[in-house]
């Protein structure tokens, strides 16, 4: 039992961690650069051979390493040195609770393809992401520069005010789903629904035959396409990264919270904000976009038409197979879409960050919640 | 000695320890609300352990996760000195923590003496957040509401005495 949790952990964090992060490091100079019109990062080279900038990422940490690690006159000791890693360990625990896979029976053993599965796993989410505000106020504080405190500080304002936010605009989600279990979310995501459904359901109309066969997935997207959006939104604030890059600003507050760190202690900060951006791809994915669900082909759909030749523990592995790669396919879907984003928007000021957290999305978020509920309702009056 | 047993005796270590901290840590006001952190999240842990899964995520969220901070901006801000906390000014406040700090070792001592009550299995599902919020919902749907309203009217004081020329 252990020895299993334990595997699956080393497999997500080798696969998410280990290698999507060096390697989105390089993705965000490559990608910019080719929106750019540039060449982008090549130059690092392992006796001539570039292989298109991928030994970037490594020089990139040696030199980090290899930098004075420098703690600055008058700074808290202690908090200035254990900041970088309260901001990096939330991220990298949160994909404790996200599912890269159903559950498998090979005979009578199941295999179920999540670390960890609590019934509140959304909610586990939730109170990690708020334990991270205290990496920035901590450093920010601790480096005895005013640049960082009021970078500190206006990263706290903005982290907590988008988590309201983030919080509220996924409560549709889980009112859809019946459930805040992340795993259960995936399975309510593992079949289709029709696409013309409520003209017969709430309208008493009836749908023509020859177009009741239109299906779609039942996926987040399309149940709750503003929660989507907002969602979205929200937690890329909450990650801090432009265009929502308050905390920093080379013009006003120089690098924020950070100014004051060198070496790896920077690249702690540096790194927990690409964990992030896996994470929220791997959220996303498993909220929004059915997690590891192949659209159309459900689990017995798949098993059943495998093992009617192969067997079916053949069918099994493979269908498991097929799905973890469906998941990270799906994450690195939503990693370039963070990252078009981040290369195609431009900055906001912080006044517009508040108005749009506190009077765009959070009315929103509550509109949503009212609208889901009364659809719901409606839809449960009409099938009774 | 079962691993809850030593999980218990961890969190309530570090929810003791850490409690000294915030009490004891006069000089540095950012050290001592960060000891509070502390405490609050190894009472989340307890909590866990005693199955109230829902009280200890929203004990990490609201009280680890925002109410401390907002402590934080309010210390930061402020600059507080050393001897903002001089002895003389706050006789009035020693004085009603005595009092407070008496009550619950009353309290305390009337529970420990009078005896636990025998343990009952747990019911299904107990406290998951179906059954909190059909019980905040049905059995205390007043004081959610009541609570509510006492908020709403903290947030209309609070955006008064922010904006003072509102008229």
């Amino acid at each position: 039992m252990l020895v299993e949790v334990v595997i699956k952990a080393l497999f997500i964090l080798l696969v998410a961690i280990g290698s999507f992060v060096p390697i989105i490091t390089w993705v965000e100079r490559k990608q910019s650069a080719i929106m750019q019109d540039r060449i982008g990062a090549n130059r690092a080279d392992v006796a001539g051979i570039r292989i298109l900038g991928l030994f970037h990422p490594i020089a990139d940490v040696i030199k980090l390493f290899a930098k004075e690690d420098v703690v600055p006159l008058g700074a808290n000791r202690v908090m200035h040195l254990v900041a970088p890693v309260i901001a990096a360990v939330p991220a990298v625990i949160a994909y404790a609770v996200i599912p890269f896979g159903a559950v498998y029976a090979f005979g009578a053993k199941e295999i179920s393809l999540v670390v960890a599965d609590p019934d509140w796993g959304l909610l586990y989410i939730f109170a990690i992401g708020s334990i991270a505000t205290y990496g920035t106020i901590m450093a920010g504080w601790s480096s005895n520069n005013n640049w960082s405190m009021l970078g500190g500080l206006r990263a706290s304002a903005q982290m907590i005010s988008y988590e309201v936010t983030m919080g509220l605009s996924v409560v549709g989600v889980f009112m859809v789903f019946h459930t805040l279990k992340l795993t259960d979310m995936v399975f309510a995501q593992d079949s289709t629904f029709r696409l013309l459904g409520f003209l017969d359901v709430l309208f008493g109309l009836p749908v023509p035959v020859w177009l009741d066969w239109l299906r779609l997935p039942n996926w987040g997207i399309f149940l709750q396409p503003l929660a989507f959006v907002m969602f979205l939104t929200a937690i890329m604030a909450e990650n801090k990264r432009p265009p929502f890059d308050m905390p920093e600003g080379e013009s006003e507050i120089v690098a924020g919270y950070h100014t004051e760190y060198s070496g790896m202690r920077f690249g702690l900060f540096f790194m927990s904000e690409f964990i992030e951006v896996v994470v929220i791809a791997g959220l996303v994915s498993t909220l929004f976009l059915g997690g590891w669900s192949i659209p159309y082909l459900s689990q017995e759909t798949i098993i059943g038409a495998i093992s009617s030749v192969f067997g079916i523990g053949f069918a099994t592995g493979l269908c498991m197979i097929l799905h973890v790669l469906t998941f990270f396919l799906k994450v690195i879907v939503m990693i370039w879409l963070q990252m078009a984003l981040r290369w195609s928007l431009p900055r906001f000021r912080y006044d517009q960050v508040m108005d749009l957290c506190w009077k765009v999305l959070l009315p929103l978020s509550i509109a949503n919640v009212f609208v889901t509920g009364l659809v719901m309702l409606l839809v449960q009056r009409g099938a009774a | 000695m079962t691993a809850s047993v030593v999980f218990f005796y961890a969190f309530a270590a570090l929810a003791v320890v850490s409690a000294l901290g915030m009490v004891l840590n006069l000089r540095n006001t950012v050290a001592s609300a960060m000891s509070l952190v502390v405490t609050m999240v190894a009472l989340a842990g307890i909590y866990v352990l005693l199955e109230a899964h829902i009280v200890a995520v929203f004990q990490i969220m609201v009280y680890a996760g925002a109410i401390i901070v907002l402590f934080l901006f309010v210390v930061m801000l402020l600059n507080l000195r050393t001897d903002a906390f001089s002895p003389g000014r706050q006789k009035l406040v020693k004085l009603a923590a005595t009092l407070i700090a008496f009550v619950v070792l009353a309290e305390l001592l009337r529970v420990l003496t009078t005896g636990l009550p025998e343990a009952q299995p747990l019911p299904e599902g107990y406290g998951g957040y179906a059954q909190v919020g059909v019980a905040l919902y049905t059995d205390y749907v007043l004081l959610v509401e009541v609570s509510g309203l006492l908020l709403l009217a903290a947030i209309v004081g609070a955006l008064i005495l922010a904006k003072r020329d509102i008229g």
